[in-house]
């Protein structure tokens, strides 16, 4: 049933919800991103301690040391709601499950060489257990983060890294014809080989991380801003240059996400950054104890995986990573 | 040429072991809080989804429900959709969705997110992960609809708000609290599995569908679309409860007493939805009792019979809820009208047609004890003496629903209980209330209790009930108070004389 | 008697080969129309099988899809690729 809007027309008697009119000064028409994320959180009148934690509240600000006045204006560059999210992920899963279908259809994986093969399962295969780990840390976010906006992406975050890790599993069930054989090995390799050690030791020191921006600060800026660069990027080109585009395929979805994703990262940093002194003083510090851990732990791997170019490389990312974030206000030495 | 990989097998192979054994940190310090509960696991691994759900499928799949409900809701706000409902009355139910349930869906984002970082085990974890995030979607998707309405009608607008400081609201915002603030594995028990498996099919399908009934086609589209998101959820509740009594014989006693716990929170909450769908949907579908009695009598107890075999018995208490069915609603309604100076929703009495449905519904019991006291209000509302109790209630230390229902076996007494700790006495409205203070009276000694922080002045100072309203960003008569003469009353009336004289539509 | 389990959808034009098909599978299922839903109760079990759906739709079906209009269900589940299986142990 529809109504004829020419003789029906009717004056609506506000624009939005009273707590959005105050955070856009006014009865304004809000978008959905806005009446999705601000305010969401709930602001006092906590009934109960957790009993996991009687030392905070529910929704306790004291869970980083970052102050904002309004944690409601970490916003979402890309205005993520649930729907647009979920929509768009919809959109590159397609266009994923494309290129597996196509990869296995025409056997592409069976050109690759032996010595390209044992690199992508030392190397490539294990950054599963990375991701996953990521996934885990940005629940930790979206769980104890504060204010909605950065919760909720956080959120997404955590999905779309569990989305890495699988699709990194379907590649390495591709390239092993669907046996479980190479996932076990790059497991074996991320538990024992000695090249890994140092990035599962990282991996796990970021897991203990307590306060939550900082755990964003080591992992979604940091241990993510050196490994997709270094494995979807800097591999993923050499592996071109010796005859493993079909590669570049099945990690489509990484590299698109990185650099959209990496949008709400840097926003958020920002954002904080710019709101005082004390918060810039503390992502600096965060930002440069992490850099370092993270630099010094992927060495060894791109040692392998470049022919001893490891630190090298390293320090090249390192530098792109600090000329990133002093476009986000932050300088890093070292 | 691979091997085709089956459903269960892809499922496990790209989610089992995607975790590990940390070594360099040790499992309690990275896993801090699933074992305090004293829930005894052996082999995470027993733990399994049945929907075998991976992001990719998940993606797929969720992406196109979404679309098509964006599609349904851009339909909605542009074709003056609001003008479909049967009535603005219906709007009450609909306000109180926004204020008392969207919130809820929030918190269970929240918590999920906190469950999903606490398990140790991966299936565990990542089926929490994707709860969470459904939940997320539940909240925006009923913001978006509800948005609409705002636009037209009073009482939406100050939710935010409100949902933190009115009385009424504390009711469902302390039952999640709660659960929040209980380990993962009592959290994950009472919300997916007491809450979503054993109750809120209460909600999302009769009511949903009353809502269908009421032309309110936002609504219907979020309610069952969220609804197919917590058929997964449920099925995690039931996985996790009976991976639980699996794994070790000494958790089964402490999963029955969540099960007990969280059988009565969730049915003392579900009185709002309950009146909700007797007293607030204009054109209904089905009453209380009767929803009662498909869903938990029928359906929820064929869920513990099955759990029959690990020494699960049903719950505690269950046997009053079946008592106070065919009451729980007309009392519940009786405290909004009273107390309608004081709700950002409209109240009011029945009328002709809809007390001879509930006495159809309600048989004795209705045209006893509940018909004569609406007639009495109504009686009074046409004197000009519109009945308002404008004091404070007593509230339940517990649940905190003001304590008004009544014995179990006789309606005609108030039910309290009055329970002790730390030398300080407080009130529940029942033995389940009760039971549940004296297992943990240190944590609901913790209760703000609204009417309390009134009293002491923590309401911004408000001395009586109009201040408080005024607090609560309530202006009197307009989001508050009678339906009957309001500006959503009028207005509604005004459209629709509007709608009627002008041609609306040839189709 | 026996405990019922259930499955509950959405009552639109892509569901109704499904219901079709479980109807047809399973005898003993008894259909409940409301407003906008149906719910369809079954003594102990109740089958949904792909091959069923498929020829009532026409063509491949995942039965994964069932998610976009299911609403609620009650029993334990069961699902492989070519059935999806609500039952009680009782």
């Amino acid at each position: 049933m529809s109504i004829d809007l020419k003789t029906t027309h009717i004056e609506p008697l506000r624009r939005t919800f009273d707590h959005i009119a105050d955070k856009l000064g006014g009865d304004k028409p809000a978008t959905r991103y806005q009446e999705a994320v601000w305010g969401l959180q709930p602001t006092l009148n906590f009934h109960y301690r957790p009993t996991w934690d009687q030392s905070h509240t529910l929704y306790d600000p004291r869970r980083t040391a970052i102050v904002m006045k309004d944690f409601d204006d970490l916003v979402d560059p890309r205005q993520y709601y649930y729907g647009t999210w979920t929509i768009q992920r919809g959109r590159q899963q397609d266009s994923q499950e494309k290129n597996f279908e196509f990869v296995e259809k025409r056997g592409l994986l069976t050109a690759l060489d032996a010595q390209w093969r044992d690199r992508i399962t030392r190397f490539v295969l294990p950054m599963r257990h990375v991701a996953w780990a990521a996934n885990t840390n940005n629940s930790y976010i979206c769980a104890y983060g504060h204010g909605a906006p950065v919760a909720s992406a956080a959120g997404m975050h955590m999905m779309d890294e569990l989305g890495v890790a699988q699709y990194l599993s379907r590649a390495g069930l591709m390239l092993g014809d669907n046996e479980p054989a190479l996932l076990d090995a790059a497991k074996a390799a991320w538990m024992s080989d000695v090249m890994w050690q140092p990035m599962r030791r990282l991996v796990e020191n970021s897991m203990v991380t307590r306060d939550w921006f900082e755990l964003f600060v080591a992992q979604n800026l940091v241990i993510d801003g050196l490994v997709h660069p270094l494995v979807f990027e800097r591999f993923d080109a050499r592996l071109i240059q010796h005859g493993g585009a079909v590669f570049s395929m099945l990690s489509e979805f990484m590299v698109d996400w990185y650099a959209e994703s990496s949008r709400w990262v840097d926003a958020v940093i920002k954002t904080a950054a710019a709101e005082s002194p004390a918060n810039r003083a503390l992502l600096e510090g965060w930002t440069t104890h992490w850099l370092a851990e993270a630099g010094a732990a992927l060495t060894p791997l791109a040692d392998y995986a470049f022919d001893g170019e490891g630190a090298t490389l390293l320090a090249e990312l390192s530098a792109a990573l600090r000329a990133r974030v002093a476009r986000l206000g932050l300088t890093i030495t070292g | 040429m691979a091997k085709k990989l089956g459903l269960k097998e892809r499922y496990a192979l790209l989610t089992r072991g995607l975790d590990w054994e940390t070594t360099y940190q040790p499992m309690d310090a990275v896993f801090p809080y699933d074992s305090y509960e004293g829930i005894k696991i052996k082999d995470w691994d027993g733990w399994a989804d049945p929907f075998r759900l991976t992001m990719d499928a998940y993606w797929k799949y969720q992406s196109e429900k979404e679309r098509k409900l964006y599609a349904i809701l851009d339909a909605f706000q542009q074709n003056n959709g609001q003008l479909n409902i049967s009535d603005a009355r219906y709007l009450s139910a609909v306000k109180l969705w926004l204020q008392g349930i969207t919130p809820l869906e929030y918190a269970a984002h929240r918590g999920f997110a906190h469950a999903g970082r606490a398990f140790r085990g991966a299936g565990a974890r990542i089926a929490c992960q994707m709860q969470s995030i459904d939940e997320l979607r539940h909240a925006q998707t009923q913001l978006h609809a509800f948005s609409h309405y705002n636009k037209f009608f009073n009482g939406f607008h100050g939710f935010a708000h409100m949902r933190d400081r009115a009385w009424y609201l504390s009711i469902p915002k302390s039952f999640f609290e709660d659960a929040m603030t209980a380990g993962p594995f009592e959290f994950v028990t009472s919300i997916s599995f007491a809450f979503e498996y054993v109750l809120t099919n209460l909600l999302f399908m009769p009511f949903v569908s009353g809502a269908a009934y009421n032309g309110d086609m936002a609504t219907t589209t979020f309610g069952f679309s969220a609804q197919s998101d917590e058929s997964r959820h449920m099925t995690l509740g039931l996985e996790v409860v009976k991976f639980m009594l699996q794994q070790h014989e000494d958790n089964v006693p402490i999963v029955q007493g969540w099960l007990d716990k969280w059988f009565w929170r969730g049915y003392r909450l579900l009185g709002l939805v309950g009146t909700m769908m007797d007293y607030m949907l204009p054109k209904k579908v089905m009453s209380w009792a009767e929803a009662w009695g498909i869903y938990w009598e029928e359906n929820g107890t064929a869920l513990f019979h099955d759990l029959g075999r690990y020494g699960i018995r049903l719950p505690k208490h269950h046997e009053v809820a079946a008592k106070e069915k065919q009451r729980l609603t007309h009392e519940m309604w009786t405290v909004l009208y009273q107390y309608g100076n004081a709700l950002s929703l409209h109240t009011w009495v029945p009328d002709d047609e809809e007390i001879a449905w509930l006495s159809e519904k309600y048989g004795a019991t209705f045209d006893t004890l509940y018909k004569p006291r609406l007639l009495f209000l109504r009686a009074a509302e046409q004197r000009g003496e519109r009945y308002y109790n404008n004091r404070l209630p007593m509230v339940c230390q517990v649940c905190q629903i003001p304590i008004f229902y009544t014995e179990p076996d006789d309606p005609l007494t108030q039910c309290v209980r009055i329970v002790e700790a730390a030398a300080t006495r407080h009130h529940c409205c029942s033995d389940g209330c009760a039971d549940i203070f004296n297992h943990e009276p240190m944590k609901y000694v913790q209760a703000l209790i609204p009417p309390q922080q009134i009293y002491r002045g923590e309401a911004g100072g408000a001395r009586d009930i109009f201040e408080y309203a005024a607090w609560l960003h309530l202006e009197r008569d307009v989001d508050t108070g009678e339906y009957r003469g309001s500006p959503d009353q009028k207005n509604w009336d005004a459209w629709q004389e509007a709608h009627k004289t002008k041609p609306a539509n040839a189709a | 008697m026996a405990d019922k389990v259930f499955i509950s959808l959405q009552n639109n034009a892509e569901a109704q080969p499904i219901i079709t098909a479980i109807l047809a599978d399973n005898p003993a299922a008894v259909l409940n129309e409301s407003p906008g839903m149906v719910k369809i109760d079954c003594p102990s079990r109740l089958v949904i099988r792909r091959e069923s759906v498929e020829a009532a739709l026409g063509r491949d079906f995942d039965l994964q899809e069932l998610h976009i209009n299911l609403i609620s269900l009650g029993g334990n589940i069961d699902e492989d690729d070519d059935e999806f299986v609500l039952y009680w142990r009782t």
